[in-house]
């Protein structure tokens, strides 16, 4: 059995979500092939190569295939798929918008966000915004998954020396074309990889108010993130959103300010290792998945506790 | 240009829900179900398009028991002119339902499909991408910003990394995103009206699919439960017990 894990990247560097992906196809026990598309993604390639546990790379290479649009790379996927029993993408927007397409032009019911690979075609997921987990089997012939980075460790970015193999490419589909991309550019970690998120909720108040998070990140070395009510009450733009529909995270630590704790918010991050909730209702219910918990005004706790960091850090 | 809706009736996202002792799914028994919250979007959206001249008739689809009907008067009484039953088994999965749909669009040729890009039930995030594929056409999904003109659509893009800007020939399958756009509320006057509207009833085998499952669910259980931890007095106990206990600063 071989298993094909579509590559995420910028051309110059891989997407680390792709070593979560390649973890999972190794556990499916087949042998991990990684197709690397894009333009002057040389670069790319060679890195996929040095992934541990990666047999072959295929470097699909083309001009259109640069900032591909969905319709070309799943044209791309299935052109390759008759050599493949398993057809995986890290459950990013790239491996969201991409897989089911490729599946369903594979007439493939495909499994999303697997969270536990059981077996060569059973594997565990949530649902309901991570209120159930289910234990799912496919019946087809090919199985088409999404991975849950948060749920299968990196594989090891060096040691590998995988064989690049040249992908033979077509023409583009020609019915959507990528005009261009607003990238929030930030010093701070990426919010799926970070080790520390901090991340703020309606209780904030206002935009302006997330200074006092990125404070208290930035002391920490962590991600900011936010509530789906601070993003709908246009605080901070929306890739900040951790929840059933934005982002999910794991880090060893995340801590929570003015998120009263919706069951949408904690499907983003219920995983992580230690949960600090910082929020004047008692009652709310981050408080119930919280390791640590302070009630009260955070904006004289978050002011207090970076500051203590700080002083902590200037210390060490 | 016609606009399809495709609507689901889901556990209302409100809902605490329950996982069945017996391990069988989730209980759906007396609980409150709504719209798809991501479709009531979707359907705005619509009503948009069509109040700015760019379409002429709405029509909005479930698939599902008999009840899906009331979504359809939902999204009758927000604005879609009429509606399409598919009537079939509660979990029907997002394949079939795009093979459904597809038969639908070969039969009410839209010239776009607007509809949720997930479901906040089985949270699959599969059945716009799928439907586009099976018609071949283009697929613009996460959407939160839309135009229209000279048979193309501009949108902007919900990505990890921020915005991303696509263009999409029409026909096309358009899955939208929470900031898209605010849904209105349905009036008592448009709501009468909405009984009014027609609804048409089909079945799977109408359109010549067979609503089978693919994906077997063997077991739906609780998730591990995290258990309360403590609340603290001060600032720096936190950062005591984060750095001497936790260990994780």
């Amino acid at each position: 059995m071989t298993a094909l894990v579509l590559a995420q990247h910028d051309n110059a560097q891989l997407n680390p979500a792709t070593l979560h992906a390649v973890t999972a196809a190794g556990q499916l026990g087949s042998d991990v092939h990684l197709l690397v598309a894009g333009h002057g993604c040389e670069a790319v390639a060679a890195a996929a190569a040095r992934v541990q546990g990666v047999a072959r790379v295929l470097h699909a290479e083309a001009p259109f295939l640069a900032n591909p649009v969905a319709e070309d790379l799943a044209a791309l996927i299935v052109g390759l798929a008759a050599a493949y029993e398993h057809l995986l993408a890290a459950a990013t927007t790239t491996g969201k918008n991409v897989m089911p397409r490729v599946a369903a032009l594979l007439d493939v019911a495909q499994v999303s966000d697997i969270v536990e690979v059981l077996g060569p075609d059973t594997f565990k997921r949530y649902i309901y915004a991570g209120n159930a987990l289910a234990t799912v089997r496919s019946l087809d012939a090919k199985r088409v998954l999404t991975v849950r980075t948060t749920t299968f460790p990196p594989a090891a970015a060096a040691g590998g020396q995988a064989p690049i193999v040249s992908a033979a490419v077509g023409a583009p589909v020609g019915l959507a074309r990528f005009l261009g991309r607003e990238v929030q550019r930030s010093e701070r970690p990426e919010l799926t990889s970070a080790r520390i998120v901090v991340s703020g909720g309606r209780g904030m108040g206002s935009g302006e108010n997330f200074k006092l998070i990125e404070a208290l990140a930035d002391v920490l070395g962590a991600a900011v993130g936010a509530s789906r009510a601070a993003v709908d009450a246009g605080f901070v733009p929306n890739d900040y959103q951790v929840g059933q529909t934005g982002k999910v995270v794991a880090p060893e630590l995340y801590i929570a300010v003015g998120i009263s704790g919706a069951i949408q918010h904690l499907a983003g991050m219920k995983d992580s290792k230690v949960i600090v909730a910082i929020n004047k209702d008692e009652e709310a219910p981050i408080f119930q998945v919280a390791d640590f918990g302070l009630v009260g005004d955070l904006f004289k706790i978050v002011p207090e506790l970076t500051e203590s960091l700080r002083r902590a850090k200037a210390a060490a | 240009m016609r606009i399809l809706v495709p609507v689901k009736r889901v556990v209302d996202y409100n809902v605490k829900i329950r996982v069945k002792a017996d391990g069988s799914g989730v209980d759906t028994a007396n609980v409150k179900m709504s719209m798809n919250p991501f479709d009531e979007i979707a359907c705005e959206q619509a009503i948009r398009l069509k109040e700015a001249g760019h379409a002429e008739e709405i029509v909005a689809v479930s698939i599902g028991e008999a009840k899906c009907q009331e979504t359809l008067r939902t999204a009758l009484a927000m604005g879609a002119d009429r509606g399409i039953h598919v009537e079939a088994p509660a979990d029907v999965q997002p394949l079939a339902v795009a093979k459904m749909l597809r038969a639908i669009v070969g039969r009410e040729q839209p010239g776009l499909v607007v509809m949720g890009k997930q479901a906040i039930d089985d949270d699959s995030n599969q059945t716009g991408q799928m439907l586009a594929a099976l018609l071949g056409w283009a697929q613009a999904t996460f959407i939160s910003k839309l135009e229209l003109a000279d048979g193309r659509a501009v949108v902007a893009r919900e990505v990890d990394e921020g915005l991303e800007r696509i263009e999409v020939t029409l026909p096309a399958v358009l899955t939208v995103d929470l900031r898209l756009n605010e849904p209105r509320y349905a009036s008592l006057p448009n709501i009468m009206k909405a009984k009014k509207k027609p609804i048409d009833v089909l079945t799977p085998g109408d359109l010549g699919v067979d609503p089978a499952p693919r994906l077997l669910y063997l077991k739906v259980e609780e998730p591990p439960r995290r258990q309360a931890g403590v609340k603290l007095g001060s600032v720096d106990e936190l950062v005591t017990k984060l750095k001497q206990d936790a260990g994780v600063i």
